[in-house]
């Protein structure tokens, strides 16, 4: 890692500037992809080498994908505050939406159009949450290793109602065993 | 008080048990903001639909539900003990990582949760379709809003906007649901 004098005076408030920027514009999703246009294209803060390994490491850590490489971009720009500014412009618009409107559910969630109304989005998330699961699984539907991980998850989750914990702890070391790093990919890369 | 420190604890835990991104945590969040907090399936599913119009990363509904439960220091809480956890230890792993370098277990180990993380998205649907799907019209809606983000490019946002409105009004007409 390069700490040339460009990085290292990177200053935050065009940190937070440019995640809060994405963190209001981001409708309907797809943040990753908005985060590599920042990062990679337009501020050039990251190589693409760079990026994919931090997204990598964003992906393998629990939290949401988004928001654990923008502080990791934070952090690798300017540290700690680096990472906490990066992070809270990127939730904060999106934060005061969903309040906005939680009071407005709050305050109106018994009203018959309301209902109504919530029914029908409520049915269109269920399509977009069954779409982000579709695209995301593709490949891993196909092949029967991950496919049987999948099932064995479902089954232990939604059919005998296990709790997150104990499906974790179950599928986590067969998961590792089954993708163990060999010796001889290791060594023919 | 007590609300709060337990609010702090269940998200607190689901944070660093959110493996491939938050989705995965949908399943067990719907049970214990039912049996812990008194939030139904149904009001879930609202709270959890009116999130996705949001911009920025897609579980910032979690706001609303600390917000239901004990107003805005209870929204303030689940905040911090949702992103806090997770992000610290994103934070110390992905410095650890530039000191030592890529190593073949960090693939194993993204490899061995992207199945597991998948499969719980599964079991996200499943739960979020059970509260969602209540009749043929219904059913209907998300099919259309699957096979529409599948094959087109249309923002979700609209698509979902859309089932509300296409929704109310054909429910208003026939009386289905």
């Amino acid at each position: 890692m390069s700490d040339s004098a460009s990085t290292q005076t990177t200053p935050l408030w065009l940190i937070f500037r440019e995640f809060l920027l994405i963190g209001a514009v981001s409708f309907g999703g797809g943040i990753v992809a908005y985060e590599r246009i920042l990062l990679v294209d337009k501020r050039k803060w990251l190589t693409p080498d760079d990026f994919m390994a931090t997204l990598a490491i964003s992906q393998t850590m629990p939290g949401l994908n988004s928001v654990n490489l923008a502080l990791l971009a934070g952090d690798r720009l300017r540290g700690f505050f680096g990472a906490c500014v990066a992070c809270v412009g990127l939730i904060l618009p999106g934060g005061l939406f969903v309040l906005i409107a939680g009071v407005a559910y709050s305050e109106g969630a018994d009203h018959p159009m309301m209902n109504i109304l919530l029914a029908g989005i409520a049915a269109g998330a269920t399509g977009l949450l069954a779409s982000i699961t579709y695209t995301i699984g593709d490949q891993h539907f196909r092949h029967m290793r991950s496919l049987s991980m999948i099932v064995a998850t479902f089954v232990l989750m939604s059919v005998l109602k296990l709790s997150l914990v104990t499906v974790l702890l179950i599928m986590a070391p067969i998961g590792l065993f089954l993708y163990r790093p060999r010796k001889e990919e290791i060594s023919s890369k | 008080m007590s609300a709060l420190l337990q609010l702090a604890m269940t998200f607190g835990m689901l944070s660093v048990l959110a493996v491939g991104g938050g989705t995965a945590v949908l399943p067990e969040m719907q049970t214990i903001l039912a049996q812990r907090f008194n939030i139904d399936h149904t009001a879930f599913v609202h709270i959890y639909s009116l999130g996705q119009l949001a911009p920025g990363p897609n579980m910032l509904m979690v706001l609303v539900f600390g917000f239901q439960i004990a107003g805005l220091l209870g929204a303030g809480v689940v905040l911090l003990s949702f992103f806090l956890p997770s992000s610290m230890l994103c934070l110390a792993v992905g410095r650890l990582w530039n000191k030592i370098g890529e190593r073949p277990w960090r693939r194993a180990v993204q490899s061995a949760l992207e199945p597991i993380a998948i499969g719980l998205m599964c079991s996200g649907v499943y739960a979020v379709a059970k509260a969602a799907i209540v009749g043929p019209l219904s059913i209907a809606l998300a099919l259309v809003v699957f096979g529409l983000l599948l094959r087109t490019r249309i923002n979700p946002v609209y698509l979902i906007l859309g089932a509300g409105a296409v929704g109310a009004l054909l429910m208003h007409l026939t009386g289905m649901q």
